[in-house]
């Protein structure tokens, strides 16, 4: 029973600890940017890796989800004679929820993994050491462009995955079953708001794409220098990064959509 | 022969990185006690001991990487621990080290890994670059090679190319950990011989953390022989060779058993395997 408590508190301890030293290290993060900004091409560079390597898996998912949209929207909608309805609810669920929520999930397997891995093999290898030692602070060259790019990749990239959400929704209603076409689209496009609906979408996959990259990079920079400590940490970056962002989306959409 | 006491070391007077009474300690176990060492300018000096002994560690306390339990390492006059980040960083380039492995940046070619350090430190122009880069690569046989990415290159190249690298901005101090370790006798001779050639050329110093006997003994200065975290002896090589200390005696001539005992301790082997020593 003592050695239960013990154990439990030094989880506890080693828990609280390890989010100071995240917190200390996004702060490090932060002021180290300098560099990454001036030398923009580190930060495009990464958004090539992150951002466009990310594509398929984004536009392919967002398809996919759209046209499941179409179908179950369609089956509901049609029980109370509001098919036409179908095109606003496609949209609201992408831009609101669906959007932000999965492009994130999809991007943390995708990309968030990737940047752990690769951070994690430059420990191990002793690559981070050495850039110490040529006088280079790693997590200005390595960890901040990573960071950024990840912020930047991830709205894009929701934005991406909405717009082929849509267009399955539009496949599936319009095309496929034959829901008016004018109705589709003129009620999207007067019951989308920009500021309530689109634009709390793209703070959310903002938040997202800071929470991701961040627990992505901590990660790797963290990872013990085995291979068995980078595949942890790997993991580690999925498992949180997909709580945190589930989470968060609790949190933003208590604050956002209320009484809306 | 000299033993433990390289305040009184004649080496020579000049001497621009100081190592004085080093302490270093993971959580409570003791790494590292009472380390004195002197590097002369211009020399080429090598640490021994047995896998384990300290040695990596001792680099990077010399390199500031780590902070040292007790007392302190000094380079080109600073304390390197009392060095805050941005003194720290400015002091790291007149230093240069080779990793074990390379270390070498896997996303870059050849070319841009030696560049890495002009690009970040110098506001060269790309052509200026470009030349220093070919004349680095040169001085260690692989401008050739310079279009390669580091997944395609030997041990042996990727070891040349760390050492272009670590040669970039023509550093004051040289530090290799293990620059021997896997290569083959061809790349080990080659390594060995650039070690010396490129300290001359650039009037460095060096340090080559080693427990290759042989080859050390023919490019160095002078030897610090490290075992379980002390400066057992030190001397020149031929001091060292004709040693008859039991320690040192046993790890130039590779003999299997000695001071540093072939068994990791353990209880006796008969009572291990439940037997009567009536009965073996």
């Amino acid at each position: 029973m003592l050695d239960l408590v013990r154990n439990l508190g030094h989880k506890t301890v080693n828990a609280i600890w390890r989010l100071g030293y995240a917190g200390k290290f996004f702060f490090l993060t932060l002021i180290s940017s300098g560099t990454s900004f001036r030398r923009i091409h580190l930060i495009v560079r990464e958004v090539y890796y992150t951002g466009v390597r990310s594509l398929i898996i984004i536009v392919v998912s967002g398809l996919f989800v759209g046209m499941v949209l179409g179908l179950q929207g369609y089956e509901t909608l049609q029980r109370y004679g509001s098919s036409s309805a179908l095109g606003v609810m496609v949209a609201l669920a992408l831009v609101r929820e669906l959007g932000p929520v999965v492009s994130a999930l999809l991007f943390a397997s995708r990309a968030g993994s990737a940047i752990t891995a690769e951070i994690g093999l430059m420990k191990a290898t002793e690559q981070l050491s050495a850039m110490e030692m040529m006088a280079v602070d790693p997590i200005s060259r390595v960890v901040a462009p990573r960071f950024w790019s990840g912020v930047f990749s991830l709205p894009l990239l929701t934005a991406i995955f909405n717009a082929m959400g849509i267009f399955g929704g539009y496949l599936i209603g319009v095309v496929l079953i034959g829901v008016d076409e004018g109705s589709f689209w003129s009620q999207m496009q007067a019951g989308v708001d920009f500021r309530d609906d689109i634009m709390n979408g793209v703070i959310k996959s903002l938040v997202f794409g800071i929470a991701v990259t961040l627990i992505a990079v901590f990660e790797g920079y963290d990872s013990p220098p085995t291979a068995e400590g980078v595949s942890g940490a790997t993991t580690r970056t999925v498992v949180t990064s997909s709580l945190v962002i589930l989470v968060l989306d609790f949190v933003l959409t208590s604050f956002m959509f209320r009484g809306a | 022969m000299r033993l433990c006491n390289p305040k009184n070391l004649t080496v020579q007077p000049e001497h621009f990185l100081e190592i004085r009474d080093l302490n270093f300690a993971y959580d409570e176990r003791p790494i590292l006690r009472g380390i004195n060492m002197d590097i002369p300018k211009g020399k080429v000096v090598a640490i021994m001991g047995g896998s384990g002994c300290g040695k990596t560690t001792l680099l990077r306390l010399i390199g500031g990487q780590i902070r040292p339990t007790g007392g302190h390492v000094k380079f080109d006059g600073k304390i390197m621990h009392e060095l805050g980040r941005r003194d720290l960083y400015e002091t790291r380039r007149k230093m240069g080290m080779l990793f074990q492995f390379g270390a070498l940046f896997t996303d870059l070619s050849v070319y841009d890994n030696v560049a890495f350090q002009m690009r970040e430190h110098t506001d060269l122009p790309e052509s200026m670059i470009r030349d220093l880069v070919l004349m680095k690569l040169d001085a260690v046989g692989l401008r050739g090679a310079r279009n390669l990415m580091p997944n395609a290159l030997s041990g042996g190249m990727a070891r040349r190319v760390a050492l272009a690298r670590t040669i970039a901005l023509d550093p004051m101090l040289i530090m290799y950990d293990e620059p021997f370790t896997g290569l083959d006798p061809i790349s080990l001779g080659v390594i060995g011989n650039l070690i010396r050639k490129l300290n001359d050329a650039l009037g460095a110093s060096s340090i080559v953390v080693t427990h290759d006997v042989q080859e050390s003994l023919q490019i160095v200065d002078y030897v610090y022989f490290v075992s379980e975290g002390v400066i057992v002896a030190h001397g020149t090589p031929d001091e060292i060779r004709s040693s008859e200390k039991p320690f040192v005696h046993q790890f130039i001539h590779g003999e299997i058993d000695g001071p540093v005992p072939f068994h990791y301790p353990a209880p006796p082997y008969l009572e291990d395997l439940d037997l009567e020593p009536s009965r073996a």
